[in-house]
């Protein structure tokens, strides 16, 4: 896809206090695309999505989203600028509704005008989940780990980001709500979401992205197209298993 | 007078006492639910709102309606300073850190009080007369009508907040999960501040209500603050419902054994509360145990 950038990283170094977990990361998301980033546990890939959000300030390099430096700014004034991460673990508003939570999703466009356009926004999530419209009024705490998934990815939705940076959505998950999961990330860039999906599990992630970086021990160690990460022999060994072809061809 | 109706006059003085314990221990809980830290300035929050009413309307001769709104906005107003002085300059402060900051802030409070008020007691009187009514041979003052009337609005509106309005969910949001807050665009320390001012309004409608009851001193707050934490504690500390049913235990109980003991046992009450919940049931009667081992305190 040949379209404008939209997130850039430059030299980003990352600490949590004197221990250095990423080391001169640099990558960029195209409008448009799905992105993934792959590695083992422990490879940084949280802290990267992290450091983008404005979760983990304690960095140095450039993070460039639409053309403006967002390195160091708090969560709430990222969001506010478009991109908005889903966390790891999903990090529900357990004692809150269904419906607050995805009110709470679009708190940035709260206003007196912008009524019409929450709820519309809300009927299309129905639309995409019509089982949290069936739970609309239980408690986030309540739903199954897939639900609150759906739920999590539906509440960063609510703010319209033009990013959206996927935590692991698939940690915890059985495989056929994997699959649903994945259908509908797949959908977003034509709904106008760019994504950065970080995964463990490769085979899943690899399915709905274009593009690919591996992260190890806090360093990209390998980047490209998802039919080039697909034909090195090291990545198949480490993060498909043996007979990966067999299987999905 | 009966036994019988002298039992209702206590349970009765107990529930106009208790309701005032109630309103304090809701202060504790907006502030832990939002920041996880017990607030130990929020009996001083009780003592200005008292002392300022009753300075206002004893030496200025401001009605009492307007002395109300005037005190409790003059301390939601103590309330956001006391934050933004000496909580919000902090970087990732640890919860002790805060609760010994807040045990300052108390003591400098109290301070200032002593500054501006001296020593002397300072008397409010009633909001509609003294004249008692009688009620199955108990008498009731008419200010135990408004204490219960009061406190019962502010229980309402306070519900109504967290449940209805974007700015009260997004409070309890905070209160669930911090770093999942900010990630949807909310300021959390504009919601601490916030919590800080609104438990100051509270704190101070209480100590408004109480006055023409108790008198009020430079020195009412801490005993204020221990019988409201002693209530937190037995309702389950950020629970709301149970702060108001473990107040009006605590009223009743300290009106039944000052009655029916001896008035010198009062405050030993709610002690002896305090430390049975804390050795037998540290998550207090209405708060369930898996809840409070997910509490950072």
């Amino acid at each position: 896809m040949d379209s404008e950038v939209l997130l850039t990283i430059r030299n980003l170094d990352a600490y949590y206090g004197q221990a250095q977990a990423l080391r001169n990361v640099s990558l960029h998301v195209n409008s448009g695309e799905i992105v993934t980033l792959i590695g083992a546990n422990g490879a940084g890939k949280t802290t990267l999505l992290n450091s983008i959000a404005g979760v983990l300030n304690s960095i140095s390099g450039k993070i460039f989203f639409e053309e403006e430096d967002i390195a160091g700014l708090p969560s709430e004034k990222v969001v506010a600028r478009g991109l908005s991460l889903v966390p790891e673990g999903r990090q529900v508003f357990s004692p809150l509704t269904v419906l607050d939570n995805l009110f709470l999703g679009a708190y940035l466009r709260h206003g007196r005008k912008s009524k019409e356009k929450i709820e519309e926004d809300l009927q299309k999530i129905w639309g995409i989940f019509p089982v949290l419209k069936e739970r609309m009024n239980g408690y986030a705490g309540t739903l199954s780990g897939g639900e609150q998934q759906m739920l999590a990815v539906s509440r960063a939705l609510m703010a319209r980001p033009r990013l959206l940076l996927l935590d692991e959505p698939s940690m915890g998950l059985a495989p056929l709500m994997v699959k649903e999961i994945f259908r509908h990330i797949a959908e977003l860039p034509r709904q106008g979401t760019t994504v950065l999906l970080v995964e463990q599990n490769a085979r899943a992630a690899f399915e709905v992205a274009g593009r690919g970086y591996v992260l190890e021990t806090g360093r990209i160690v390998l980047q490209g197209s998802i039919t080039e990460l697909l034909d090195n022999k090291e990545i198949k060994r480490a993060y498909l298993g043996k007979g990966y072809r067999e299987v999905w061809e | 007078m009966t036994l019988g109706s002298q039992i209702l006059q206590y349970i009765i003085s107990g529930i106009s006492i208790g309701s005032i314990y109630a309103l304090v221990a809701l202060g504790f809980n907006i502030i832990y639910n939002t920041t996880g830290i017990i607030n130990f300035a929020q009996g001083e929050f009780v003592m200005l709102g008292g002392i300022t009413a009753a300075s206002l309307v004893t030496i200025f001769h401001v009605p009492i309606l307007i002395a109300f709104l005037a005190a409790v906005i003059i301390v939601t107003a103590a309330g956001a300073f006391f934050e933004r002085l000496a909580i919000h300059p902090l970087k990732n402060p640890s919860v002790i850190t805060l609760i010994i900051i807040t045990i300052a802030g108390s003591i400098l409070l109290k301070g200032i009080a002593m500054f501006i008020w001296g020593k002397d007691t300072y008397f409010l009187p009633s909001f509609s007369g003294d004249r008692p009514i009688h009620f199955l041979g108990a008498a009731i003052l008419p200010q135990t009508v408004w204490i219960l009337g009061i406190t019962g609005l502010v229980v309402i509106l306070l519900s109504a907040f967290f449940k209805f309005t974007l700015a009260g969910k997004a409070m309890r949001a905070v209160a669930s999960n911090r770093m999942a807050a900010s990630l949807v665009g909310i300021n959390v320390k504009k919601m601490v501040l916030f919590s800080f001012a609104l438990s100051a309004a509270v704190g101070a409608v209480g100590g408004i209500i109480i006055a023409p009851i108790a008198l009020m001193d430079y020195d009412k707050g801490a005993i204020f603050a221990l019988k409201g934490f002693a209530v937190a504690a037995l309702g389950g500390i950020g629970n709301f419902g149970g702060a108001i049913a473990a107040g009006l235990i605590l009223g009743i109980l300290e009106a039944l054994g000052a009655g029916l003991i001896s008035s010198h046992y009062k405050d030993a009450i709610a002690l002896m509360v305090l430390l049975l919940v804390l050795f037998l049931k540290p998550s207090g009667i209405f708060g369930s145990a898996q809840e409070s081992r997910l509490k950072k305190f």
